[in-house]
């Protein structure tokens, strides 16, 4: 098995996209979708440029930049050295100064060298100036571990980032959404962190030859049922499905929605569904400690307590740093059996 | 030198000392609610620079930024609003003494965090080069900054990238309380800049003309697009690090230094260089004083009558 093949094989899984009577839907990948984003962004506005370690390489950052800089010259597609925090500032003050940066990462590890510059920065920036400055950065890193990537190659850590005010986070799991949300997040006058996922990048879906938006901070139902609210995001989207077609023939009828955007999060969709299902449980691939999956939970408990017919479930990693063996790897991750029994148990009562 | 030019450099000086004087009478109040690093002691080095910039080439500072923005132009009413907290303030009372922006002089904003504007700065630059434009960038940082690996980051990445920078290391002998003795291996910061074959000088930061001469060659090399140049200016602040009061009551730094430093006052030293070489008269310096005095009066009028945020404010200015 290569570095970027999705570990489970669901490959003959197929999001629809809410509208696919757009002129010029094609079943392309999440890779090609992203790829596909980047390569509008940068025809449609002159101050879009992308910047990152390697990301003009024969690999182009597992096909997502790939031969950019061939097509848009290499002051708009350019390899940097190896200095993640002072190419956040670099970001910024290109911002600044009247461009719309995109700094990519290849796994947001990186992004921890980087912390200054994004939280006491770019996160900051707008309100220490009251307002009279924007940043329109991009910050792209790729979650998503497998192949013994370990401790220090595939953390979920984006909870750390949707903790702090003034970032918002992006984390797509459909073909549709990547292109979509991606250029959105270009378009947004704010930082945002765009974090894709590596096990999506070979999956298909029908994605708009042009260009589109998808708004930023609204969750999409992805799967319409009366049983259990599912709430997830990113590749635990493309699992709550698949246990969605498990479980329906057994008679449970899964809802599932789909965060896309894990801050900020209008939560009403997710509000609506648990008053009608009256069950709910979060999917997570992050920690579950101080993670989304507990600022869910605690969201609906909040604001639907009366309407609960039991306590909100989370399944999340386990709470330990990711293990190389491929043995202890697999059971670091949530996996589609495990969902599947406590999704199962709780539509029964249980 | 040009009568006038000395009258501007006389005039920035002034503004930046008066400005400063006016916050020690006054912060003993404790209406100004926030901490203040006075840049009394080092006008010389934003003074001499800032006399050679054009509103739109870019300003990037630190926690010690007021002598800067001053230098450069900005409004000191909204400067002196933002002391107190006041919503009439550049950063909207959001900011304090720290966060400092002043759209029209292309300063976007200050950074607290020791070397945080650096690479943002670097990034500013970019940007000019990548849209083909003329402005050049500054960069002020002071001698603890040069300990941070952004520095030497944005350092390597201005180089490769020929951007137009110039940055000024204001080495004032100290970070806080400790001194450069004890934080840096080699004193001479200004070496640093041959590991990137960047052109350097080191300077008599107390030196208005001095620093005015030399920043003025090295902006004009990268105006024409020499890539960017370094300079470390020596000085000493004649405050304590943080707060209007002076170390030597505190005990943080000898009697005897901070006296012998006090003898070589850039403004005090530029005053009498006038005099001496009669570059000016007596009464047109008094005209220039005056004049400053009442702009720092206005402004801090105007900072104290100006109404606060409204609780509703808390929330604005995220997204
Ligand atoms: C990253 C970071 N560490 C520590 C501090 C606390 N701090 C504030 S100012 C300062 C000293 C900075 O010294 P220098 O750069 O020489 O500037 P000066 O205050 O002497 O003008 C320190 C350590 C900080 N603001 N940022």
């Amino acid at each position: 098995m290569s570095w970027d093949k999705v570990p489970v094989d669901l490959s003959d899984l197929r999001v629809l996209p809410e509208d696919n009577t757009l002129a010029g839907n094609r079943l392309i990948t999440y890779r090609q979708a992203i790829h596909e984003a980047f390569a509008i962004a940068l025809k449609q506005d002159p101050k879009v440029f992308l910047f990152g370690e390697g990301i003009d390489d024969p690999a182009g950052v597992f096909g997502t930049t790939l031969n950019l800089h061939k097509q848009f010259s290499k002051d708009r597609v350019f390899d940097t050295p190896i200095c993640e925090n002072t190419l956040t500032g670099i970001a910024i003050g290109a911002s600044l100064a009247g461009m719309r940066p995109v700094l990519i990462h290849m796994r947001t590890d990186f992004l921890l060298v980087s912390m200054d510059q994004i939280i006491n920065h770019a996160a900051k920036w707008k309100y220490m100036f009251g307002g009279k400055v924007n940043l329109p950065i991009v910050i792209r890193a790729i979650i998503g571990g497998g192949w013994g990537s370990a401790a220090q190659h595939s953390q979920p850590i984006q909870a750390i980032f949707a903790h702090i005010p003034g970032l918002r986070v992006v984390m797509p799991s459909t073909a549709y959404d990547a292109k979509g949300l991606l250029l959105s997040s270009i378009a947004c006058p704010d930082p945002v962190m765009f974090i894709d996922h590596r096990w999506l990048f070979d999956y298909k879906d029908y994605v708009p030859e042009e260009a589109y938006l998808v708004p930023l901070g609204k969750p999409v139902l992805r799967r319409q049922g009366k049983d259990v609210t599912v709430i997830t995001s990113s590749f635990m989207t493309a699992i709550a499905l698949e246990a969605g077609k498990k479980l329906q023939d057994e008679g449970i009828d899964i809802e599932i929605v789909d965060l896309r955007t894990v801050k900020p999060i209008d939560a009403e969709l997710i509000f609506s569904s648990v008053k009608k299902t009256k069950k709910a449980i979060v999917l997570d691939f992050g920690y579950a400690f101080c993670g989304i999956s507990a600022e869910i939970s605690s969201m609906i408990t909040e604001n639907c307590f009366s309407f609960l017919a039991r306590p909100v479930e989370r399944i999340a990693l386990a709470d330990v740093p990711t293990p190389a063996s491929h043995v202890l790897e697999k059971e670091f991750y949530p996996n589609l059996e495990n969902i599947i029994c406590k999704i199962r148990k709780i539509a029964k009562g249980g | 030198m040009d009568k006038r030019i000395i009258k501007d450099l006389y005039y920035r000086m002034v503004k930046i000392r008066k400005f400063e004087d006016k916050i020690i009478q006054h912060y003993p109040e404790q209406q100004m609610r926030c901490p203040v690093h006075l840049y009394i002691g080092q006008e010389a080095i934003a003074t001499g620079v800032c006399a050679h910039l054009k509103k739109s080439d870019y300003l990037f500072s630190y926690h010690r930024n007021h002598g800067h923005l001053i230098a450069k132009g900005a409004d000191i009413k909204e400067m002196f609003a933002e002391l107190y907290g006041k919503k009439t303030g550049c950063s909207s009372g959001k900011g304090g003494s720290t966060h400092m922006v002043s759209l029209e002089n292309s300063i976007f904003g200050t950074s607290a965090i020791v070397a945080g504007g650096i690479p943002i700065g670097t990034g500013a630059a970019l940007a000019v080069r990548l849209q083909r434009q003329r402005q050049i960038v500054v960069i002020f940082l002071g001698d603890g900054a040069i300990e941070q690996g952004t520095f030497f980051e944005s350092m390597n990445f201005a180089k490769l990238k020929k951007l137009p920078i110039l940055f000024v290391c204001e080495n004032n002998f100290y970070a806080t309380n400790s001194s450069q003795k004890v934080r840096q291996a080699n004193p001479d910061i200004y070496k640093i800049a041959d590991f990137f074959s960047m052109p350097k000088a080191l300077l008599d930061g107390n030196d208005v003309i001095q620093v005015y001469k030399k920043s003025g060659d090295f902006i004009a090399r990268i105006r024409k697009g020499s890539g960017p140049c370094f300079i470390e200016a020596r000085t000493y602040r004649f405050r304590t690090h943080v707060g209007p009061e002076t170390d030597i009551e505190k005990g943080f730094r000898a009697r005897e230094e901070v006296e012998k430093w006090m003898k070589k006052c850039p403004y005090k030293r530029f005053h009498r260089q006038i005099l001496a070489n009669k570059l000016l008269k007596e009464n047109e310096l008094l005209d220039i004083e005056h004049r400053a005095d009442e702009e720092v009066k206005e402004a801090w009028e105007f900072a104290v009558k100006s109404p606060y945020p409204e609780k509703e404010d808390l929330r604005t200015d995220i997204y």
